[in-house]
């Protein structure tokens, strides 16, 4: 059953920025070293503040991107071997605001037919209808077939872009803030939906999101990245329950669940989200951690393995770390 | 004994639109006391934040807007020209919009845009505005402020701009503060300090705040007083602890089970949903304007306009002729269970 | 309950308030397209008058009075039909020229000119600017700064000068200022379709398809240029104007069309010895450049306004 759809091992993606006239350029590591397994069937959360590089990795494993070191395996063949089209034909993205991701010259129908024109479909006789059934399947009436997108409401629009990425049977799905631009009411419809298309037709998510009340609603595992790095990753349970990095701690007692006996909790991170130009040295988090330790500064930390995944902290290299781990 | 900051009675804002009047904004009764949050909370087009622009006197030109009294600590702000206008706005109330990037002007200095308000406002000394855009930097934890001042916006990170929002709203010591959506485009992290900051900075200088925004966990850890907004009417008023344990309006109610909830909505279950659409607000609309996504409707739902009927708990008040009955009782039971 | 849903489904038209599942809020943006062309008054004015021009033009064999190229020298200058002069005639409604060529056919033959002038030298500054500017927007980086160069050589060059010169070492002719015209003009079509497609490469539907394994032409040809095709028209109105001008302006030199073919503006250059004895020999022709031009440009705005992204949804 744990059959793996795809995996990325140790890849990073460094940009040349250039810092200004005749100085030069330097690099900015988006993705820094990253591992990550997608089980078929589970819904992986990529969870981190704007500029972690989440965008950046959902790029590479979309293939829009190629990793500037690493591999990158889609059901176990190697990204770069496969063409475009093979790997439209098993990923596909889900895009946050419905409002950019459909083009306002084209007709719903020929939106979302357009991944059987791509793929040279042999039997376009066929499309109409493959078109009017995965409409159904995501709850579009048959009468908007011929409509265009700015007539269609915002949520009407992101099950247009479902249809649009699903029409194909792709295995794994990545969502980037499927819901995020919708309003709260529309929003548990989109998720609903994605709940139901998941158990029908058998699909992976990896969501990436910054709403963590939707993640831990959704999610079977989770991976939390930080400047570029995952530093902690393990079953949903497991680390909302017990989060093991100071980061995630911090991220989840910033949730504002809807219960008025509660304030605004004080997350004590400081504003500052680092220039990742210029990144801090040792433990990357150091400098906004509650739980700083002189060595921090230095010693950057390693994977530890914990209970479900694994941990990048150096509060964990010593036995009390150990010890708060089992218990 | 409170005193009241802002009064609002039967705020109307109709808007011409080419196929008729759109009543954006229907018979709103709001009022703030001096150190009370009022959340306002609603969906994209429900009229929260014409509200606000109406209170500011910042609605387009082409709005038509409607008030019996419209009261800035008792004193009228409906009807005044627009120089007095300009005087109470940025000095006695001052608002907090959503993007701090283009509510700054990419031109001038942090220092400039801080101290041009109180400049113009108050007759201060540029060395006097200065000490007082330092110290307000400083409550807004910004660290190293005096050199802040000669930033400019693009140079701060958005969670830094809000802040400066922030503080430049504060310039004038103002009695009020409007903020729209003021964390809407943070991150979850910044989100937290913000508004732990807003609620810090309310207590400190006493004074009323307006928060609009549709993100129902903020308003229930901010709010004193939260009013649901919904198609242009108040449906719902109460306090925080009201409207979140014991919702009345089948809107609100809606609402909360939309949003899945850490340790009590079952993980990947189906979340709640409110079937259909917002209605158009383009011409007269008979009966209760939830009517057609409501649970509950029955027949005199749709004969005419439901008033806004005081609850017998106290400063409570619904929109909803269905909510209170023993049917009603029922059905929410049956919700939850 | 079901008929509260339908009935006051029923009831909601145009909204600006969505979001909702079951309906089409919006007519479709063709009619929508359509209602504001109607509604716009510069449009339609332009259009019109545009529209007269291109029938004179094009039907300029059957309607004319006479042939552009006879010369009868005893009838030369008679002046137009509303002039106070014993010399008018129905024969001649706009009076003959210098030569005694009936001036109404030469101002009907010389509109042929100026809107093939016009039109071709558009065609082409728009297939070369359109093509680097939408390469340099698409492909960014090093096709981006090639382009740019491009068209900082292109724009440092003057015009008329460059016209006058090419024209005055390999000679003139009608083909020779077309190409002349359409190979230094193409610069603002490359400005502006660089701009427009940097934003619209920047959405998502242009990452959904490329995700989709589509290819770099398809997403090109495609996805991004119907979405800036409006801007593409509005260029191209604006371009045709300034080709006409500028053909004008060099006839009138003596570098553009050259006798006897009738160029308004040669037929300018040819009265300008009469301004103060016959005006009417350059009022007329003044006049019909005038209004092509100022036709185009009306056009041009109005479809400008009618595509702009405020006044769509």
């Amino acid at each position: 059953m744990s059959d793996v759809v795809l995996e990325a091992r140790d890849i990073t993606r460094t940009f040349m920025i250039s810092s200004g006239f005749m100085r030069g350029k330097r690099p900015l590591h988006a993705v820094n070293g990253v591992n990550l397994k997608l089980q078929r069937g589970e819904v992986l959360a990529l969870v981190g503040e704007s500029g972690c590089g989440k965008t950046t990795l959902a790029k590479m494993l979309l293939g829009l991107l190629p990793p500037t070191n690493g591999t990158l395996e889609l059901d176990g063949q190697p990204l770069g071997s496969l063409s475009h089209l093979e790997i439209a034909r098993i990923v596909q993205p889900i895009f946050q605001d419905p409002y950019s991701s459909l083009n306002p010259r084209k007709s719903i129908g020929s939106i979302i037919t357009l991944p059987l024109q791509v793929q040279g479909d042999k039997d376009p006789s066929t499309w109409r209808q493959r078109a009017e059934e995965i409409m159904e399947l995501v709850g579009l009436p048959r009468r908007v077939y011929n409509n265009f997108p700015s007539q269609l409401s915002g949520g009407q629009r992101q099950r247009v872009a479902i249809a649009r990425a699903l029409i194909n049977r792709p295995r794994v799905v990545i969502c980037d803030e499927p819901t995020s631009a919708l309003d709260v009411s529309v929003q548990s419809q989109i998720l609903n939906l994605l709940q139901d298309l998941r158990q029908e037709l058998g699909l992976t998510y990896l969501m990436i999101s910054h709403n963590l009340a939707v993640v831990e609603h959704m999610a079977t595992r989770i991976a939390v990245m930080y400047l570029g790095r995952i530093v902690e990753e393990g079953d949903a349970e497991t680390v909302f329950n017990n989060p093991q990095h100071p980061y995630t701690e911090a991220l989840l007692g910033s949730v504002l669940t809807p219960d008025p006996s509660l304030g605004v909790p004080d997350t004590h991170l400081g504003a500052a989200y680092p220039n990742p130009l210029d990144m801090p040295t040792g433990c990357s988090f150091h400098p906004r951690c509650a739980k700083m330790m002189p060595q921090c500064k230095q010693q950057a930390p390693r994977p530890i393995p914990t209970e479900s995944g694994h941990v990048e902290c150096n509060l964990y290299e010593d036995d009390q770390g150990k010890m708060r781990m089992t218990s | 004994m409170t005193e009241r900051i802002l009064e609002v009675e039967n705020l109307t804002i109709d808007i011409p639109v080419p196929s008729g009047i759109l009543h954006a904004v229907q018979d709103i009764s709001i009022h703030v006391d001096r150190g009370e949050t009022l959340c306002i909370v609603g969906e994209s087009g429900c009229g929260k934040s014409l509200t606000s622009l109406a209170i500011m006197d910042l609605l387009p030109k082409k709005a038509i807007r409607q008030a019996a009294r419209l009261e800035l600590a008792d004193e009228s702000i409906f009807g005044i020209s627009e120089r007095r206008m300009s005087d109470i706005r940025g000095n006695r109330m001052s608002m907090i919009f959503q993007e701090p990037m283009t509510s700054l002007n990419p031109a001038y200095t942090i220092g400039d845009q801080l101290t041009e308000a109180l400049r113009r406002h108050r007759k201060v000394s540029r060395g006097e505005a200065k000490d007082r855009a330092v110290f307000l930097l400083e409550k807004v934890g910004i660290t190293a402020a005096a050199s802040r001042l000669g930033q400019y916006p693009h140079q701060l990170s958005g969670g830094l701009r809000q802040r400066v929002m922030i503080a430049m709203a504060l310039m004038c010591g103002p009695d009020l503060i409007i903020a729209d959506e003021p964390t809407t485009a943070l991150d979850v992290t910044i989100q937290a300090q913000i508004l732990h900051l807003l609620a810090e900075l309310q207590r400190e200088f006493n004074m009323g705040l307006i928060l609009i925004t549709h993100d129902l966990g903020v308003v229930a850890r901010i709010a004193d007083r939260i009013a649901v907004m919904y198609a242009g009417q108040i449906v719902e008023t109460g306090s925080a602890a009201q409207i979140f344990t014991e919702p009345l309006h089948p809107y609100t109610r809606g609402l909360l089970d939309c949003i899945p909830i850490p340790g009590k909505t079952q993980r990947g279950a189906h979340l709640g949903a409110i079937p259909g659409i917002v209605p158009s607000l383009v011409g007269q609309m008979p009966g209760c304007h939830f009517a057609s996504r409501c649970p509950l409707v029955d027949d005199h739902c749709l004969a005419g306009a439901v008033p806004l009927f005081d609850h017998r708990d106290t400063n409570r008040s619904i929109r909803c002729l269905r909510a209170d009955n023993e049917d009603t009782q029922k059905i929410s039971q049956e919700g939850v269970a | 309950m079901t008929d509260v849903t339908k009935s006051s489904g029923a009831s909601q038209g145009g909204s600006i308030l969505s979001s909702g599942l079951d309906d089409i809020l919006e007519p479709s943006p063709g009619s929508l397209m359509r209602k504001r062309i109607f509604g716009h008054t510069g449009l339609v004015i332009g259009g019109g008058v545009l529209l007269i021009i291109l029938l004179m033009a094009i039907l300029a064999p059957v309607i004319s009075p006479g042939d552009p190229y006879d010369q009868d020298l005893s009838r030369k200058l008679i002046p137009p039909v509303w002039h106070e002069s014993a010399k008018v005639t129905w024969d001649h409604p706009l009076g003959t020229d210098l030569l005694g060529r009936d001036y109404m056919t030469r101002i009907f033959y010389g509109a042929r000119i100026s809107l093939l002038i016009g039109f071709a030298a558009m065609m082409i500054s728009g297939l070369i600017g359109t093509t680097l500017g939408v390469l340099a927007g698409y492909f960014g980086g090093k096709v981006d700064m090639v382009v740019n160069f491009i068209i900082t050589t292109r724009l440092s060059l003057p015009v008329v000068l460059v016209a006058l010169a090419v024209v005055s070492l390999i000679g003139s002719s009608l083909t020779v200022v077309i190409w002349v015209l359409g190979l230094l003009i193409w610069d603002r079509f490359a400005v502006v379709m660089r701009s427009a497609t940097q934003q619209v490469r920047g959405l998502d539907f242009v990452a959904a398809a490329q995700s989709l394994g589509c290819s770099t032409r398809h997403i090109i040809l495609s996805e991004i240029m119907p979405n800036v095709a409006n801007h593409l028209i509005v260029i191209a109105t604006i371009e045709m104007a300034h080709a006409i001008l500028l053909e004008a302006a060099l006839s009138f030199l003596g570098l553009g069309v050259q006798p006897p073919d009738p160029s308004w503006g040669l037929m300018i250059a040819e009265a300008k010895g009469m301004l103060f004895f016959d005006a009417w020999l350059i009022t007329i022709p003044g006049v019909a450049l005038f209004a092509l031009v100022l036709s185009i440009n009306l056009l041009g705005d109005g479809m400008r306004d009618v595509t702009a992204p405020e006044n769509r949804n």
